[in-house]
């Protein structure tokens, strides 16, 4: 049996439409695992040394698991991000022979497999093989060493538990936010010394191996528990059942303010309101708008100006960056539609682009308080604000036209949390890494005011070139309508 | 109306239509039968430029579909569910249609109003998302919506699949009342021989991508297209 589940998935990934794209993607996630490994091989390799230097007066065991708590909760996190539990589409198993557990079996066991859990082996087998050499009892060592392996396994599992139930919220990554920070908050105000608890646990351990039965039952339970959750969820309906709310509609007459674009405006504003995949791009704003409190507080920042043109680009951009990349993919379900009805093209991409202009404008103003930190801040802010609408939007929506992914909005089916993974962000390099070289650049050879200046003219030259520009844009689009209308039409 | 003339597609060296000439006159309900793989969906996906000929065109209305978008504002089509936008409901769905082809709120009402009792009252006031209908259901708002504007070109693609037998029986008199009484040119592709006859003039059969039989509806139609399909 799990040889037929692995031939598919085999089959699935490279018979699919985009797969030259997603194999970038993956060499480009290979690249990212080899720079981990070698970042923690180097860490294991060295932290007998780091502790020695940090904690002088502790043995090295317990100094490590004085750790351990920290790096749970940062583990938690991380995986969040960034690791999906194994999507496989399961309806058309349903009605064949194939039991319900087995294929609940198979996608957690496949997850067990997965990179995130034997990364820490790469820092954790040097470290331990160090301290042999530093004469720590052998059996003890391993029994340690078993023992982080299963708790990474039971972050694993834990991992899927909180993204199955914060799924279902809007702001799917507040769970898991809160309860990090609220285990964080706890052990720093010392109300419960969450660092020792598990410390203390961890050198339990290391002392009477017997207890690692208990680590063991917790991973037996979370893995029970995340069956249960899955086995509920292979039903079809389970997916079904919430959706039929009631409807709000509200007219969005306001539109009509944009004249001819007002159609396209009133279905993309619902567009994103109403699909939970676009609705958490809105909940990034707040992020986005908030980002710049990570490093303007700290003064080490304010003499590297270039930073501030990152985070213009940034705090203004989120929404250009999140929306514009899917352009023209949120529209990919009803492609056809689009393409044999009375539209043209030019004002189907201006709507798209007035969208995207305006959200830079309110987040600029939004982001005014800024000020507070230094005028300069908010003039590099206001170039980037400007670079954004005269070349982020235009360069966003020409990449547009190369989109051949589609995107199901309303996917709803069991195992899919797909639309918070890491590689979305991956686009967003080039428009952010290329204002901040130009600023740098001039920042370093002339001054701080001129450099800002160029960006602010290069930003203006867009928007005084739009029309052109969007001219060439439509052309593009034009070209590749076929080969966007066929890859639409395909499922993967 | 729309002429056809040389038209052929083929995929990959395999040929999936060849249409040398064909004809449709304004006005007339046109209907296309065929076995699966005969060519059907991409006639219409041709007609609606949708995907591109290897050679020939067509044209309508003196327009060359894959040349001028200009047959845009007096065709419409409904061909699956991808015309649908799923997280509109049925009134949004038909405005924004409605405002498309140039009609207001007002007029979309009055329009839509006219298919009260096609609809069955399990459309409109719903408050549902198109996503949350039925498939039944999705394809009434999909008909109704390609109806919207006076189109001179209808183009449905198995509109009677998926219906309930009152309906069908509805969209027949509808479809009939577009082509006699309003001039409407009414193209619609079925697997269901009975329908096309009650309701088209003329019936072409495809067969692995050509024209074998045009026929003119008469009584004698039906018999002759079950003896054809049977063999």
């Amino acid at each position: 049996m799990m040889k037929h589940f692995l031939k598919l998935e085999w089959k699935a990934f490279f018979r699919s439409a985009s797969f030259g794209k997603s194999l970038g993607i993956k060499i480009f996630m290979g690249f990212m695992a080899l720079y981990f490994m070698t970042f923690f091989l180097i860490g294991g390799f060295f932290m007998d040394k780091i502790l020695e230097k940090v904690f002088p007066k502790l043995d090295l065991i317990t100094a490590f698991c004085g750790l351990l708590f920290f790096w749970i909760l940062g583990d938690l996190i991380f995986r969040f991000f960034f690791q999906k539990l194994p999507v496989m589409s399961v309806k058309p198993l349903l009605t064949l022979p194939v039991s319900r557990n087995k294929i609940v079996h198979y996608v957690l066991g496949k997850s067990a497999l997965s990179f995130f859990n034997f990364l820490p082996l790469f820092a954790i087998i040097p470290f331990g093989i160090k301290l042999l050499f530093k004469d720590y009892p052998t059996g003890s060592l391993l029994i340690l060493l078993l023992a982080l392996f299963v708790t990474t396994l039971i972050i694993n599992f834990l991992n899927f538990i909180i993204e199955s139930f914060s799924a279902e919220t809007e702001l799917s990554f507040l769970p898991v936010i809160l309860l990090t920070g609220g285990l964080f908050a706890l052990n720093y105000y010392e109300i419960i010394s969450f660092k020792d608890l598990i410390g203390n646990a961890f050198i339990a351990i290391y002392e009477s191996p017997l207890l690692i039965l208990v680590l063991l039952l917790i991973l037996v339970i979370t893995y029970i528990f995340n069956f249960k959750l899955l086995h509920k969820k292979l039903f079809l309906d389970s997916g079904l059942k919430t959706e039929v709310k009631e409807v709000n509609a509200s007219n969005l007459d306001w539109t009509k303010n944009f004249g001819d674009i007002a159609p396209f405006m009133q279905l993309d504003l619902r567009l994103i309101w109403r699909n939970k995949r676009t609705k958490s791009s809105v909940w990034m704003l707040a992020i986005g708008l908030l980002y710049g409190l990570f490093f303007y507080p700290n003064s080490t920042y304010n003499n590297m100006p270039f930073f501030f043109i990152f985070i213009g680009i940034f705090s203004t951009g989120i929404f250009l960056i999140n929306f514009g990349q899917f352009v023209p993919a949120w529209d990919s379900g009803y492609y056809k539609l689009l393409m044999s009805q009375n539209i043209k093209y030019e004002q189907y991409l201006k709507s798209k682009f007035t969208l995207m202009a305006l959200s830079v404008v309110v987040l600029f103003v939004l982001g005014i308080p800024y000020v507070y930190f230094g005028w300069k801040i908010l003039f590099a802010h206001f170039a980037a604000a400007i670079y954004n609408i005269g070349i982020n939007t235009h360069v966003i929506l020409w990449g547009g036209s190369f989109n051949r992914k589609k995107i199901d909005l309303s996917q709803k089916a069991a195992f899919n949390y797909q639309g918070t993974g890491a590689v979305q962000w991956l686009i967003g390099i080039p428009l952010l890494v290329l204002p901040m070289l130009i600023f740098a650049l001039l920042n370093w050879l002339l001054s701080f005011e001129i450099a800002c200046i160029v960006l602010i003219a290069m930003g203006v030259l867009g928007i005084v070139f739009h029309e052109k520009l969007m001219r060439f844009i439509t052309g593009k689009y034009l070209e590749s309508k076929y080969k966007m209308i066929d890859a639409f039409d395909q499922d993967n | 109306m729309i002429t056809t003339s040389n038209l052929s597609k083929k995929y990959s060296g395999n040929q999936v239509l060849h249409i040398e000439n064909l004809e449709i006159p304004k006005g007339q309900s046109f209907g296309l039968v065929g076995n699966n793989g005969a060519g059907k969906t991409t006639y219409f996906s041709l007609l609606l430029d949708l995907i591109q000929p290897t050679t020939g065109h067509i044209i309508s209305n003196d327009i060359q579909v894959n040349k001028s978008e200009d047959w845009k504002p007096f065709t419409s089509a409904f061909i699956d569910e991808s015309f649908l936008i799923g997280y509109l409901t049925p009134e949004e769905y038909f405005y924004f249609v409605g405002e498309l082809r140039g009609q207001n709120k007002a007029t979309v009402d009055a329009f839509v109003g006219q298919f009260e009792d096609f609809f069955h009252g399990e459309i409109l006031g719903k408050k549902k998302y198109l996503r949350d209908l039925s498939k039944g259901n999705q394809k009434k708002a999909g008909i109704v919506a390609a109806l919207i504007g006076n189109p001179e070109v209808v183009v449905l693609d198995e509109p009677f699949a998926n219906l309930d037998p009152t309906t069908q029986i509805r969209l027949k008199g509808i479809v009939k009342d577009l082509a006699e009484t309003r001039g409407v040119t009414v193209l619609i592709s079925s697997h269901d021989l009975m329908h096309v006859t009650d309701v088209c003039e003329r019936i072409v059969v495809l067969e692995k991508g050509e024209v074998v039989k045009d026929l003119v509806t008469n009584e004698a139609t039906l018999k002759e297209l079950e003896a054809h399909f049977a063999n």
